[in-house]
């Protein structure tokens, strides 16, 4: 196997707070690939963003501190990283997309400004570029994303485009500079179903196409499975389960997943079901053991106590689960009994 | 029909957002609701469902009494909301409550959970023990009686919709406008807050607007559904009809467009109709039918004139030139005769 692009190992993030100190990761580990779409599943507050500002080094530090772990990015750790080195990195080597593409872009600068200081920033010889060159640079990624009529939209204000535009224009610039990670943080949550759909589609083939690798942080079970290779999920700050796209949701393993997979409204019928009892732990004090065992319907005496490791079933699918391990022991006496 | 609670017909609401010309004024505006006709039979849920900007939200607000129409009018139980002028009679009030898309903006933060639902009873039901009323009102919600002296931010959001809930049961209602309850909640709390709206409205014989872009939902809790483009119906049916046999283009377009999360559900998708172009500003809705910019069956006739409404099965309607003549798809020829 290839060395991976990107590897956190055992991150461990606190945030000091008034109330005392938040453990939000408590030892996360994450792999992507070259060219791989990875997806990061988990509700709201499970420390999905918290992560992914920890790869770009753009926590808030102080409250946030990270007290363990290592983000090795093409092997060099970036949290070693001085800040001048690091700022070479993101931009050339990361890029991210976030989840409100109104919010991302300045409201008082034009698109060709702005995609104008990406572009002029992206490498030492863009920098004595003539304004002239740049804005003509600043066409082609807006050509890239289907925009109708760049030439104009180099002059307009992000308020004068369409939501969908804008998450376009973003995408564009994202992809400028031709980087080898692309973080997308819920891109097409605050997007209308069907433009959803097409910027899925458009992420989808310019990824492909540039052979990015694609982390895409969503809540969107659906999303996950049309867009990426491998899925990971994480609850309460920890990753739970980790599988190739397929294979995860056609054999879901850990009860979180389940409980999600079953939370899910089917567009087949059936109702609804009444979803995961109980709420995500408070960090300030998280359980002790398995942090899903507050929740779980298949809690035993273990969870409460042992804090689960991976278990590593068959192809890739990995499961932070006791069950799993008693599933695997009953297999083994089975097939020895035969 | 007497069982009909709510008959909306041909409801207009125009903003104006500023005007045009120096000399002579002419006001711009946008046609949030442009003529919508339904009716919702009493302890059915009814869901309407658009895209952002399509003109739902401005349908549940005049109905609820927050803006009066520009044109056309509500009849509640036969009675016309609107004869009275602006100020609508308590009585109707009552009876006609809402639920709002985020608990976290509609619950005043500075008020207990007593504080919030004391004021319905004390305005609508005066003479009634108030506390003895809470009491019941949490029971009713499964919150336990102890949370009336909790404040908005000390509950998880899932529980602040509970209470939204609530204060709308208050008064006692007979029509709940739920505007995107769940929206902005986590999929698996999402079950749990769908549960009790559909206990409580067995239990009181509620009618319920239900308004969302989650069609997978839809499918699940609504008896049926109606589809909003660009303030105007596009298409309305039995939901099992509706999601089997989608008649407009828009319905087609949107329903494929959906991510979900297994094959069989694939297969319950129509076949792609690939999302095209953006949606127009509402400011400037093109002429003819309004969604013939982005349709794939564009004929002639849908730039000029703008379809009318037509039964194409029993209790099965749809705007669309495709269906001129019930049952039938009418050619290119034909067309330019009509």
């Amino acid at each position: 196997m290839t060395a991976p692009l990107l590897e956190i190992k055992d991150l461990q993030v606190e945030f000091k707070v008034f109330g005392g100190i938040l453990k939000v990761l408590d030892g996360v580990n994450f792999r992507v690939n070259v060219a791989e779409k990875v997806g990061l599943v988990g509700e709201t507050g499970c420390g999905k963003t918290t992560t992914m500002k920890a790869i770009l080094g753009i926590l808030p530090i102080p409250p946030a501190r990270i007290t363990g772990g290592q983000i090795l990015f093409k092997g060099q750790d970036l949290l070693e990283m001085g800040a001048g080195d690091l700022s070479k990195v993101r931009g050339n080597g990361i890029s991210m997309i976030f989840q409100d593409p109104t919010a991302a872009l300045n409201p008082v600068f034009t698109i060709g400004q702005q995609l104008g200081a990406v572009i002029k920033n992206a490498s030492p010889a863009n920098k004595k570029l003539s304004k002239r060159k740049i804005q003509e640079k600043a066409i082609i990624p807006l050509k890239e994303v289907a925009l109708a009529d760049p030439e104009r939209l180099l002059d307009s204000y992000p308020i004068q485009l369409s939501g969908g535009m804008r998450q376009r224009v973003c995408i564009g610039m994202a992809l400028s500079t031709d980087p080898e990670l692309l973080i997308a943080d819920e891109p097409g949550t605050s997007l209308d179903v069907t433009i959803q759909d097409q910027v899925l589609r458009l992420l989808h083939e310019l990824v492909e196409r540039k052979g990015t690798s694609v982390i895409l942080i969503t809540h969107t079970l659906g999303i996950v499975r049309e867009v990426t290779d491998r899925v990971y999920v994480m609850y309460a700050g920890r990753m739970v389960e980790a599988a190739p796209t397929q294979e995860l949701f056609t054999n879901p393993f850990h009860p979180y997943t389940q409980g999600l997979m079953e939370s899910v409204p089917k567009l087949t019928g059936g109702g609804v079901t009444t979803g995961i009892p109980g709420r995500i732990p408070s960090y300030l004090n998280p359980p002790q053991g398995c942090r899903f065992h507050t929740r779980c319907p298949q809690v035993m005496e273990r969870c409460k106590i042992e804090n689960p490791p991976f278990f590593t079933t068959n192809e890739d699918h990995k499961v932070a689960c006791f069950l799993f391990n008693q599933k695997v022991n009953q297999r083994k006496e089975e097939t020895a009994a035969q | 029909m007497t069982d009909q609670i709510l008959t909306v017909e041909n409801l207009k609401k125009h903003f104006v957002i500023g005007h045009s010309g120096i000399i002579k004024p002419v006001p711009i505006t946008v046609k949030a609701v442009d003529g919508v006709s339904f009716s919702i039979q009493a302890g059915e849920t009814f869901g309407l469902v658009g895209e952002s900007g399509s003109g739902k939200s401005t349908v549940a607000y005049i109905t609820v009494g927050m803006y009066q129409p520009t044109d056309g009018t509500i009849y509640f139980r036969g009675q016309d909301l609107f004869t009275n002028g602006k100020e609508r009679s308590l009585a109707y009030k009552k009876d006609i409550q809402i639920v709002f898309q985020d608990p976290g903006s509609s619950l005043n933060p500075r008020r207990s959970i007593k504080d919030i639902l004391d004021m319905p009873i004390h305005i609508h039901q005066p003479g009634k023990n108030r506390l003895h009323e809470i009491v019941r009102l949490l029971d009713m919600v499964d919150l336990p009686s102890d949370y009336m002296h909790k404040y908005p931010q000390m509950l998880s959001g899932g529980e602040k919709q509970i209470v939204a809930i609530a204060r709308a049961l208050a008064t006692n209602p007979s029509l709940v406008i739920l505007d995107e309850p769940t929206s902005a909640l986590d999929v698996s709390v999402q079950g749990k807050i769908i549960n009790l709206l559909l206990k409580l409205q067995r239990e009181f014989n509620l009618s319920y607007l239900f308004i969302t872009h989650d069609l997978s939902l839809m499918r699940n809790v609504a008896s049926r559904v109606a589809i909003m483009y660009l303030g105007k119906i596009c298409e309305i049916a039995e939901t099992s009809e509706f999601f089997k046999n989608p008649q407009h283009p828009y319905t087609q377009m949107l329903l494929s467009s959906i991510p979900v999360i297994s094959e069989q559900e694939e297969s319950a998708k129509p076949e792609k109709v690939e999302s095209t172009g953006e949606i127009p500003s509402p400011v400037n809705v093109p002429e003819g039918c309004s969604f013939h910019t982005r349709c794939p069956y564009i004929m002639d006739i849908c730039k000029q004139v703008d379809p009318v409404i037509v039964e194409t099965k029993p209790g099965h309607i749809a705007r669309c030139h495709l269906f001129e003549q019930p049952g039938e798809v009418i050619d290119q020829n034909q067309t330019d005769a009509y």
